[in-house]
């Protein structure tokens, strides 16, 4: 993954909630904003996916 | 050494809801089943019936390797040793109307799946690009709607024929229902194959959809049809029907003749109806794959999503059970294993990468 650092990661990319230890399944691309909690807009391709949250900028994966 | 190494237990994988007893049977009765389906399918060239399925289905276990290694003859002898590769694009996520059970992009469950417009061109030729780097010949947009308006008939018409001019892939579309103008529309701007999915049989389907009909699914894939484009029509297993359920889509599907099936496994999505259901047992979906084959012999016969999460090592052997086709990737959603991954095995299956229809 590049873009965000994820030092103040305090949320759960799976559901967004601050107190889940994450419950994200394997082969799912990030929903939440591990910062902010706030939904991520999501475009997933064959090649990758960006996520991209309104305050906290893009992450990008395979 | 004796002694010193205890094998540690392993759990074999459970039966899941739906998955039935099947009892002891015969052996001399079970071969003679398998023997008239490979006399029915290599010989007399012809289907099997809804009776005949249902025996094979109804076979213990012990014969699921056994259906397999006849699928896979079938599959050869009956389309040839080439798979075919595709990639697909959610090119419209989210915010469907419709309340499809097992779908994270219905706007009528609370998934984490965000609602996003319409892609840009410049994204969607970038997606087209990718998959023609991972070796496809196949190139699937997909929009997560009831049916296409005017203004996205519109954005479909002008992107087919620029994907196919850049990249020189085949361009399918999946927009959901179609009346009879738009499908002649689709047919008359190239689109070369459409995808529309009954997902299950006529009696299941209720259970898992309220917002429109198996009928009108079925619409939609004659009129596929009768415009003279592909038709790929896919199924769902695993949202609990049971075996004579699967028996009864595959008749429908073989009524209904597509060019292509893609094989779906419910991947239970969080916040769907379905989203507690377990994964169909590996074992049961190397049986449907063979089954699947066995009933639909001429098909494209397509590795959807869910086959990471249901087959997990057993990804391989499903590629020797009947199936033809895969989509390479990340799905509409989810992530998929790499392309690379997918590759390197079919060149360890020694299976050559090409289109099964279509002049590229
Ligand atoms: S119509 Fe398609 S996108 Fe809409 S809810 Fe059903 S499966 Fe999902
Ligand atoms: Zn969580
Ligand atoms: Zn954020």
């Amino acid at each position: 993954m590049d873009g965000v650092t994820d030092v103040t990661a305090s949320h759960c990319t799976g559901c967004g909630s601050a107190s889940c230890p994450g419950c994200s399944r394997t082969l799912d691309p990030p929903r939440f904003c591990a910062e902010c909690g706030r939904r991520l807009t999501v475009a997933v391709s064959p090649g990758g996916y960006r996520a991209r949250c309104r305050d906290h900028g893009e992450l990008t994966g395979p | 050494m004796p002694g010193d190494t205890t094998p540690s237990p392993v759990t074999l994988s459970p039966p899941r809801r739906g998955e039935p007893e099947r009892p002891a049977i015969d052996p001399t009765e079970a071969r003679a089943r398998i023997h008239t389906a490979e006399v029915a399918l290599l010989d007399e060239q012809r289907l099997l019936t809804g009776g005949e399925l249902a025996g094979l289905a109804a076979l213990p276990d012990a014969y699921v390797t056994s259906l397999a290694a006849l699928a896979h003859q079938v599959r050869l002898a009956w389309c040839g040793p080439e798979v075919e590769v595709e990639g697909i694009l959610s090119a419209k996520t989210g915010g469907c109307p419709e309340d499809c059970h097992f779908c994270s992009q219905s706007s009528r469950f609370d998934t984490p799946v965000k609602a996003t417009p319409f892609l840009d061109t410049d994204e969607v030729l970038q997606a087209a690009e990718e998959t023609k780097a991972a070796g496809a010949s196949e190139f699937c947009i997909v929009l997560a709607i009831r049916g296409p308006d005017e203004r996205t008939m519109q954005r479909i018409l002008e992107l087919v024929p620029m994907v196919q001019e850049q990249t020189g892939l085949n361009v399918a579309v999946s927009a959901g229902l179609l009346t009879d103008e738009q499908a002649r529309r689709f047919a008359e701007a190239g689109v070369h194959r459409y995808n529309h999915n009954l997902e299950t049989a006529r009696s299941f389907f209720p259970n898992v959809v309220t917002t429109h009909t198996w009928e009108e699914r079925e619409e939609t894939c004659r009129l596929v049809r009768d415009h003279g484009m592909e038709l790929c029509c896919g199924a769902l297993i695993g949202m609990g029907e049971s075996d004579e359920q699967r028996i009864e889509l595959l008749v429908q599907l073989q009524e209904l003749d597509p060019t292509e099936v893609p094989l779906n496994f419910l991947n239970p999505r969080p916040g769907t109806p379905l989203g507690s259901e377990q994964p169909v047992a590996a074992w049961e979906a190397i049986r449907w794959i063979a089954l699947f084959r066995l009933g639909l012999p001429g098909v494209i016969l397509r590795y959807a999503g869910g086959r990471e999460v249901t087959l997990r090592e057993l990804q391989s052997m499903g590629m020797t059970s009947g199936i033809n086709a895969l989509i390479v990737g990340n799905y509409l959603t989810t992530l998929g294993r790499s392309a690379d991954e997918d590759l390197q095995m079919l060149s360890d299956l020694r299976m050559p990468v090409g289109a099964l229809t279509g002049v590229l």
